[in-house]
Formats: C-alpha cells, sequence, structure tokens
C-alpha cells in the first residue's frame, strides 16, 4: 500500500516538474498555482506513504528507496517552508526535478534490505539518518538557490528587458534563501554525520577514514564549511558560492553512490 | 457619416505583403486621384509607411468596394491578398484613425513619427482634392486627439518612466527598497526625479556628492539627506546600495579598482549604479565586475520601451480618451448632418410660397401695399407653423443615432437635393496643424 501512495505522490510530482521546465521560459502565475497545488497534494500522498511504511511495522530505516522517499519529503518541506516565507516557487526549478527523480527511484519497487552488519544502536541509526538527509535537503535547496542566483545575476546583467517581468524572485531574496538553507543544513550536517560517526564507532569499534563513503562525506561537510565560512566572512556569493554549491552538491552525490561500494555503508543485502 | 477603410498593418502581414502594397511618396497623388475615381467613392486617402498601408475612404453609400480597388490598384489576387486585410466602417473607421494618429496601433507604442507620417499623407491628398469635407473634418480631429492622447497620459513620454524604471531594477535587485541607501553623484534633474522615485519606494537615507559643494548641500536639504564633498566619495561611497551618477565629468569617474574596493568593503552585498551621464560616469570594466549593477542611460531607455505594465496602464488611458472622441465626433458629425437638410427644406417651401404667390397674384390684381404684407404674414405664417414640428424633430434627432435614418426620410419626402456641406462647414472643424 505504501508504495501505491508514492506512486500517487510521484504522479503529482510529475506536474510540478512540468512546471520547472516550463517556468524557464515563460512566467505563468496561474501554472505555478497548480505547480504549487499538485506538490502540495503530492506531499500528502507522500506523508501518507512514510506512515503508513512506519505503521506496517515493516520499517526499513536503512533501505536506499526509503531513504529517498524520506529525502524527497524532506526537501519538499524545505520549499514549502520557503514558499510560506518568501511567496515565490522558483526553487521549485531546481527542487522539483531532485524529488521527482528520488521519488521516483523509491517508487520503482519495494526493496527491503538491510544493512549487512548489525547495528546494536538503533535510535542512534535513526538520528544519524534523519539529521543527514535533512542536511542534504537543505543543501539541495542551497545548491537550488545558488544557480538561481547566477541564473537572475546573469539576466540582471544581461540588461535584458525580459529581466523586468522574469519569473525569479530579487536577487536578495535569492541570496537569503540560499544563506538561510545553508545555516540551517550545516549543523543538521554536522551532527548527522557525528551520530553516525558513533554509530560505526559502537557497531565496528573505530572509523576507518579511508573508506569512500566516510571519505566523500567528510570531503562534503569542508566543503559544506568553506562555503558556510567564506559567505559569512567575505559575503561570497554569485559565480563564486554556485561553484562551492555544485562542489558540494556533487561530492553529496558521491557519498550517496558510495553506499554501492562501502565496506560498512552497505545497504545491498549480500 | 460614411467612413469606409481598408488596410494592412504590421499585425496582420507580413513584411513581404506591406512590400508589395508600400507606395512610394512621388505615386502617391496619382493613387489618392485613382482612388477618388473609383466607383462610389467621393474622398479617399493613403496612409503608406513600413508598417502599414491604410486606404481611407468616404463613400457615397457607405458599400465601396476597397478590395477591389486595391487587388486593381496593386495588381494583386484576392488570394494573395484579402487574408491580410482589414476592413472598418463608419465608427470603427473613425476609431482605428484615431488609435493610428495617436500612435495606439503602432509597432512601438507611443513613437512620434506616425503622426508626422500622417499629417504628410493628409497634405498630399487635400492638395490634390481628394480630401474636402468629411476626411478634411476626421482627419483634423484625429490631429487634435492625438495632440490629447500625448499630453494627458504619459504613451509618448520616457522621462517619468525612466525613473519608475529605475525603481523596478532596484527592486528587481534588492528585492525591497526599505532600508536601502541612495547615493547622488553630480546633481541634476533627472537624479532628482530618479532619488525621489526610489525615497518614495522606501529607500532609507540619501547622500549627495557634487563638485560644487553648495550644490550638494541644496539637494542633500530637499530630502533630509546628507552632503559629501567630493574628494570623499570613494571612501563613502560603499554606504550606499543605489548610486544615481549624473556628473559632466570626460572620463569614466567609476574604475574598476573602486568598485572592488567598494565590494570589498561591503562584504560583496551588490550595489547597482545608474548611470544617466553622457558620456558614461561608470566604466565598463567596473560594470562586469560581479555584484556590480550598471544601467546607462541607453539601457533604461532601453527598458522603457518595453515596459510591459506602465504602457499598459498609459494606454488604457489613451484608449478611454478614443473612445469619448469617438462618440463626440460622431455627435458633431450628425449635428452638421441635419443643417444643410434644414436649410435644404426651408429653400424648397418658400420656393414653393413664392411660385404660389405668384400664380394667385394674376388673378386676384392689384393689390394694396397693406394686403400684400398681410398674403406675406399669412403664407408665411402657415410655412413656419407645418415647419415647426419637423425642424425641431431634427434638430433632436441630430444628437441621437437615428439622425441619419430621419434625414433621410425627410429629404425623401420632400425630394429634397443637399448640396455638400463642405464649403461652410471648414470652420467648425477644430484644431488643424
Amino acid at each position: 500500500m505504501s508504495l501505491l501512495w508514492l506512486r500517487f505522490a510521484l504522479g503529482c510530482y510529475f506536474i510540478s516538474l512540468i512546471y520547472a521546465f516550463v517556468a524557464l521560459t515563460r512566467t505563468s502565475d496561474l501554472f505555478s498555482r497548480i505547480a504549487l497545488h499538485a506538490a502540495s497534494l503530492g506531499m500528502v500522498f507522500h506523508f501518507v506513504s512514510l506512515v503508513e511504511l512506519f505503521l506496517s511495522g515493516r520499517v526499513v530505516w536503512a533501505s536506499v528507496h526509503n531513504g529517498e522517499s524520506l529525502l524527497a519529503f524532506l526537501s519538499m518541506t524545505f520549499f514549502m517552508v520557503i514558499y510560506s516565507i518568501y511567496k515565490t516557487t522558483s526553487p521549485g526549478v531546481v527542487v522539483f526535478p531532485v524529488v521527482f527523480f528520488l521519488t521516483f527511484v523509491a517508487a520503482v519497487d519495494e526493496q527491503p534490505v538491510l544493512l549487512t552488519q548489525f547495528v546494536s544502536h538503533k535510535g542512534w541509526l535513526v538520528a544519524h539518518i534523519i539529521l543527514i538527509f535533512t542536511g542534504y535537503a537543505a543543501l539541495v535547496l542551497s545548491f537550488g538557490a545558488s544557480l538561481l542566483y547566477l541564473l537572475q545575476e546573469r539576466r540582471l546583467k544581461a540588461k535584458k528587458a525580459s529581466s523586468l517581468i522574469s519569473f525569479l524572485p530579487a536577487l536578495e531574496v535569492i541570496d537569503q534563501i540560499g544563506y538561510r538553507s545553508l545555516l540551517l543544513g550545516f549543523p543538521f550536517m554536522t551532527l548527522g554525520l557525528i551520530t553516525g560517526s558513533i554509530v560505526a564507532l559502537t557497531t565496528y569499534g573505530r572509523v576507518d577514514f579511508l573508506d569512500p563513503k566516510i571519505l566523500l562525506s567528510l570531503l562534503m561537510w569542508v566543503v559544506y564549511m568553506i562555503m558556510v565560512f567564506t559567505r559569512w566572512n567575505s559575503g561570497w556569493r554569485g559565480r563564486r558560492a554556485a561553484f562551492l554549491a555544485t562542489f558540494a552538491f556533487v561530492a553529496a552525490l558521491a557519498a550517496w553512490a558510495a553506499n554501492y561500494f562501502s565496506a560498512i555503508h552497505r545497504f545491498a543485502a549480500s | 457619416m460614411r467612413f469606409q477603410l481598408i488596410g494592412v498593418n504590421h499585425k496582420s502581414a507580413p513584411l513581404e505583403v506591406r512590400e508589395r502594397l508600400a507606395i512610394p511618396e512621388s505615386h502617391l497623388p496619382d493613387t489618392c486621384r485613382d482612388l477618388t475615381a473609383y466607383p462610389g467613392i467621393e474622398e479617399g486617402m493613403v496612409i503608406s509607411t513600413c508598417n502599414r498601408v491604410e486606404v481611407v475612404t468616404h463613400t457615397a453609400n457607405g458599400h465601396a468596394d476597397l478590395r477591389g480597388f486595391l487587388h486593381d490598384h496593386f495588381h494583386l489576387t484576392a488570394e494573395e491578398l484579402d487574408a491580410h486585410l482589414y476592413e472598418f466602417r463608419e465608427k470603427d473607421a473613425v476609431r482605428h484613425i484615431f488609435r493610428v494618429a495617436s500612435s495606439l496601433d503602432s509597432m512601438v507604442v507611443g513613437e512620434a513619427q506616425i503622426l508626422g507620417q500622417v499629417k504628410e499623407a493628409y497634405a498630399t491628398a487635400r492638395a490634390v482634392g481628394a480630401v474636402r469635407g468629411q476626411l478634411d473634418q476626421l482627419f483634423s480631429r484625429a490631429f487634435a486627439v492625438a495632440k490629447r492622447v500625448r499630453t494627458e497620459t504619459a504613451v509618448g513620454s520616457s522621462s517619468v518612466s525612466i525613473a519608475s524604471v529605475a525603481v523596478e531594477l532596484a527592486k528587481k535587485i534588492f528585492g525591497t527598497l526599505q532600508g536601502k541607501n541612495v547615493f547622488i553623484v553630480g546633481a541634476g534633474k533627472m537624479s532628482e526625479l530618479a532619488a525621489r522615485h526610489l525615497m518614495a519606494h522606501g529607500c532609507a537615507s540619501i547622500f549627495v556628492a557634487n563638485r560644487t559643494y553648495d550644490r550638494a548641500i541644496g539637494l542633500a536639504q530637499k530630502f533630509n539627506g546628507q552632503a559629501i564633498k567630493f574628494e570623499d566619495l570613494y571612501s563613502t561611497c560603499d554606504r550606499a546600495d543605489i548610486v544615481i551618477t549624473s556628473t559632466g565629468a570626460p572620463h569614466a569617474i567609476f574604475r574598476r579598482e573602486h568598485g572592488e574596493q567598494f565590494l570589498s568593503r561591503r562584504k560583496n552585498r551588490p550595489m547597482f549604479f545608474i548611470d544617466i551621464a553622457v558620456p558614461r560616469d561608470v566604466s565598463p570594466d567596473m560594470a562586469k565586475l560581479d555584484g556590480i549593477f550598471t544601467y546607462d542611460i541607453d539601457d533604461l531607455q532601453q527598458a522603457v520601451s518595453s515596459h510591459v505594465a506602465d504602457r499598459r496602464k498609459e494606454a488604457e488611458l489613451a484608449e478611454a480618451i478614443i473612445t469619448s472622441e469617438v462618440e463626440r465626433f460622431e455627435a458633431r458629425l450628425h449635428t452638421l448632418d441635419v443643417v444643410p437638410t434644414i436649410v435644404s427644406l426651408q429653400d424648397h417651401l418658400e420656393t414653393i410660397r413664392q411660385a404660389e404667390i405668384d400664380r394667385v397674384r394674376g388673378r386676384m390684381g392689384q393689390l394694396t401695399p397693406e394686403q400684400e404684407i398681410a398674403i406675406e404674414a399669412l403664407t408665411r405664417g402657415i410655412i413656419n407653423k407645418v415647419m415647426h414640428t419637423p425642424i425641431t424633430t431634427l434638430k433632436s434627432a441630430a444628437k441621437e443615432s437615428e439622425a441619419t435614418t430621419v434625414v433621410d426620410v425627410v429629404r425623401r419626402l420632400f425630394n429634397l437635393q443637399v448640396k455638400s456641406t463642405t464649403p461652410d462647414s471648414k470652420n467648425e472643424v477644430g484644431t488643424r496643424h
């Protein structure tokens, strides 16, 4: 059943996805309202899907697909929070495709795969997953915002008349969205990594820093920290910030992909 | 009112079609003559510009074959042409002419050239006698309407809109202008206007720097702002988010190194330069810096010409003016329509009266002067009494839309031949340019 609800959610997210592509070329109030409603409805289905999964007792926290589903839901929640503050749907241009992709992968089929090793402290594991996913979701948002910032900056610099009617919010608003997501996401990411280390320590007795998963996660965290620092210290934004954000995002993707070849952070049942 | 209009413009026809219809200036008089010689057409003129070709006529019965004229004149077939044509009659034709002259139908709404082109076409047609009574009135009115639209709306003006575009752009960068600081470099009318707009949208404070310090103080006082010595310009400029610069300096006063300084002191918060000086005050390589947004006078003007919201609002205002002018023009034409009918009705009855008196005078023999006067008074009295109601009806009908019908009925009942209203109505026709 959970999967069915998720597929309903996927259908709704698909409408939002179309918006993401259309919004790049034209502005339509009606369409952004439709996308917003579709996204909200999708979130309701998505929430039902997650709750049902949880109640079914078969909750498999460490399943890749469940993780993706949770991450998609958290990203959408972030998007909605931003919408309620800034009344703009434009971050959807980046968020919607990411959410759609994650949900799509998660909705393909059931995949009840577990950590290969028995985890002794389940509480720490759950905390780790939720914290790190919130950090990821915030990262997606700040990545999206930095791309939009770049786009808006280009439009203003190009002095095209259409810059007056573009769908993008003001440059400083985009900047604030990005900066706030960054500031919010950083502590979650940090705590997520700490809890992860605790889980690793309690399970294996040590943290293997040469494991690709851990190495990439640390790299991502360092880039994340550089972003926060340069922003706070010298107000980096625009091209340089977008460059860093892209780097952090790619590192995050790589860290995620490392699940498939990490010795200790493996999901696939062996 | 039997105006008839046919034409193509940039919206209805592609350039290839308009090219084939375009009439060189030297051929215009002949075309006008051909037009008036065409069956059913009383008066006619042709407006031919790169964006439009319009044939405007006053016809005998309101149903002249203008398409036929175009086909004949340009040797084009119906298939080639007809899909691109628009046709207007009577009131709609009047409205269209008013809109064209007021530049509301132009590709760039509000451009001033079209009015001059219409005036030239009018002068050409008038010179060859193709425009006389009705079209003369129509175009004289159209020119007056165009003038009214120009003075009463901002459709054609750009100086006001530049300031509002500057505000619009600032909002695209900063979101809200609340709490933003403005720096005016070089006191001038334009920069003052722009500053006023920015303050009206919530900007917090204003700094003014000018080569002549006294002028800076004067302008700063107007806005409750702060005057800055010109030599302190570079050390204070980073405090402003928006800089309006309009000095008469022969070289750029803001160069790349200044921009870098400002940005590092501002922690890369963006700055918006409105450069309305010619030659420019902000060097192009500074404008390239990330976080510096520079709009010079050309950029602003360009933004203005496509500033949709403002234009639309002003164009709506202009359309309202045109609607009321069309009503007025129609009402006046009707009044003019009935006057000759009344006159010829009176002439007609007077002729009958005279003829009857002459006829009976022979039978009655010699009449005393008193009798003469009595007969005169009697016959006149009868006629005046009989005429009273029809004339009042005609006059009141003039104000309604039924005027033409009533006039037609009266003319037919009395078999009146009405002369053209042209010669004496000219004085009433309003402003001529």
